[in-house]
């Protein structure tokens, strides 16, 4: 199930005001004005509020990962257009376009960097690319991102942002659930260490796949987290959702995400979290 | 004969009634109508041959959800012996929208597990319309590490319109609950076949359908999606349904050259609802096909080729 497309004419809107073109810019959140620069060294987080602005995979790679440390894979994957999917609008044409907006080739990527110097496999979704939905290219890269920690013995980082799979790959958008999580069951059985961040959103099928089956889960502050949309579980229960429903500190105090950490501390607790579970001195047979 | 009719069975339901009311006439009357009934049986069977194997996706669709479909526990019923359902995930409560315990088939100790709708109100409400919970999903992977314990083959009836979309589903974590069975279901020693007899929607569907094979029922559809649900997203229209079914290629025929299904079981004579006998058959036959093959594979294999299997799924250009 994917439920990016019923918010894209608002999350449009809110990436425009997200772009920090000019010198100033509002917060969503709490309206206040805030000083781009300073936005940008507070990691794109409001000063006045905590409010999380959406950034992109470069951005992410470039807050969580140590200078010029990442080596990218799999950067010229592509989709492709196997059903000829049409709805409105051609398949092929969103992917052209959506290449277009954000240079990228498709909503993953992945590689191998360092964080505060432990080599790590790292690989981070981008919602500007048709809402961060899950086909074949993500899939794969999940997948190939798995295989590479398992043969280097090198502990997995994903940060997930995503609207769920994507429609216009049909069911092999599903299969990329399978294809995922079959990999890290097989990654973490040997041994191998993963660590999931989700961010503002991580739905549907990502949730329901590699995003939930961390070691640890690391949520970002005010983040969506969930399986169904809340417009169609509005629809289904014929009320109202709850002030803070599906967000990060709902799926804290449910017990899916072991903790919240704001973007400004995010590398300082991977650093801490790759000490404690690269270092020697277990148990005797470590 | 289901009361309920779809648009397109009404003409077949139509000439039905008129040969039983002929050979009823023949009967009362004495007359000599067996040339006449002859020739409307043998219209009869072309009139069900047209109908159904020219159905459009969005026919087999409806089909998939005709309210006289059989559901998991009538093959279940039907197919085994001695079945004895188990209850419970052991940490939240039961899910009555998903069944399953050990059963004998073919005189072979095994466990089977289906997703279950109800056939009246109250029924349907107690199944609440086969969209499982998570506890659900979490009695599905108990009862299939029961099976790996006991080395035992694990035989899933598919037929769901989607995991429930519910604030307590939420609340239990859907998505966690969907994301470790397919996580677990990876690594299970034993034979998986998925037998997909109605609706396959989405992770709900997957959620206890990662199969060594996934057999599909002819009138039956499995998608990243429900037509509508896409219709409603992409069209922006819900009655577009009948597009959008097009546009994902939902049914058995499509997904066989997508690779994603590995046999379609026909419904011999205009679907399961109208020839249940004939169809479980079928189903039975496919079960014991692909059963036999899995049987020479050990656990270690079978974890391996599930794996193969799914990584081989994907279209992408690798530049
Ligand atoms: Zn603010």
């Amino acid at each position: 199930m994917v439920w990016f497309k019923r918010n894209t004419p608002g999350l449009a809107k809110q990436a425009k005001k997200n772009t920090p073109d000019g010198l100033w810019i509002k917060c969503e959140s709490c309206k206040e004005i805030i000083y781009k620069k300073q936005l940008i060294e507070n990691s794109y987080v409001c000063s006045h509020c905590e409010f999380h602005f959406r950034i992109n995979s470069r951005k992410y790679i470039e807050l969580l990962l140590d200078e010029g440390s990442f080596e990218e894979r799999c950067e010229g994957m592509e989709a492709v257009d196997f059903l000829h999917f049409r709805d409105q609008k051609r398949y092929s044409e969103r992917l052209k376009s959506a290449r277009q907006k954000t240079g990228l080739k498709d909503a993953m990527r992945f590689g191998i960097g360092a964080v505060g110097g432990h080599p790590v496999v790292f690989s981070v979704m981008d919602f500007s690319f048709i809402g961060g939905s899950m086909g074949s290219v993500v899939g794969e890269k999940v997948a190939r991102a798995v295989d590479l920690a398992r043969e280097h013995r090198l502990p997995l980082i994903i940060v997930s942002a995503s609207g769920g799979a994507r429609m216009m790959e049909s069911i092999i958008s599903l299969m990329q659930m399978a294809k995922t999580s079959s990999r890290l069951a097989r990654f973490s059985a040997e041994g191998g260490l993963y660590i999931s961040i989700l961010t503002n959103p991580t739905t549907a099928g990502v949730v329901a796949s590699y995003a939930m089956l961390g070691d640890v889960h690391i949520a970002e502050p005010g983040a969506l987290i969930g399986f169904a949309g809340p417009r169609v579980i509005k629809q289904t229960i014929g009320q109202d959702l709850p002030d803070g429903f599906q967000r990060a500190a709902f799926q804290l105090e449910h017990g899916f995400v072991d903790m919240i950490v704001n973007r400004k501390e995010m590398k300082s607790k991977l650093m801490t979290l790759l000490r404690f579970f690269t270092a020697t001195g277990g148990t005797a047979d470590a | 004969m289901p009361d309920i009719l779809l648009d397109f069975e009404k003409p077949i339901v139509k000439l039905e009634k008129k040969i039983s009311e002929m050979k009823a006439l023949a009967e009362e009357e004495n007359l000599e109508l067996a040339g006449t009934i002859r020739n409307l049986e043998k219209k009869l069977d072309k009139l069900v041959k047209d109908t159904y194997s020219g159905l459009s996706r969005w026919e087999r669709v409806q089909l998939a959800r005709h309210p006289a479909r059989p559901f998991s526990l009538d093959y279940i019923n039907h197919l085994f012996t001695d079945f004895t359902e188990l209850h419970g995930d052991r940490l939240f409560g039961d899910d009555p929208a998903l069944v399953g315990g050990p059963a004998f088939f073919n005189g072979r100790p095994v466990m089977v597990i289906g997703q279950q709708k109800g056939r009246n109100t109250k029924e349907k409400l107690f199944r609440n319309f086969g969209m499982m919970n998570p506890e659900g999903y979490r009695k599905a992977i108990r009862l299939m590490k029961m099976a790996a314990k006991f080395r035992r083959p694990i035989i899933v009836f598919v037929d769901t319109p989607g995991a429930y979309p519910g604030l307590g589903a939420e609340e239990r974590g859907q998505g966690e609950a969907i994301a470790r069975n397919i996580y677990e279901m990876a690594r299970l020693p034993v034979p998986l076949v998925v037998v997909i007899i109605g609706e396959g929607a989405s992770g709900g569907a997957l959620g206890i359908g990662l199969g060594d094979r996934i057999l599909m029922l002819e009138n039956s559809w499995y998608s990243v999606i429900t037509p509508e649900g896409c219709a409603a997203i992409l069209w922006r229209d819900a009655a577009k349904a009948n597009l959008a079914a097009d546009a994902l290629k939902l049914i058995p025929a499509d997904l066989i050259k997508l690779g994603v299904i590995d046999e379609i079981i026909s419904e011999p004579g205009g679907g399961a609802h109208r020839n249940f006998a004939g169809t479980a058959d079928a189903v039975r036959t496919g079960l014991l096909t692909h059963l036999a093959e899995l049987d020479t594979l050990d656990g270690e294999s079978l974890i391996s080729a599930r794996l193969e299997k799914y990584a081989a799924m994907g279209y992408y250009h690798d530049r």
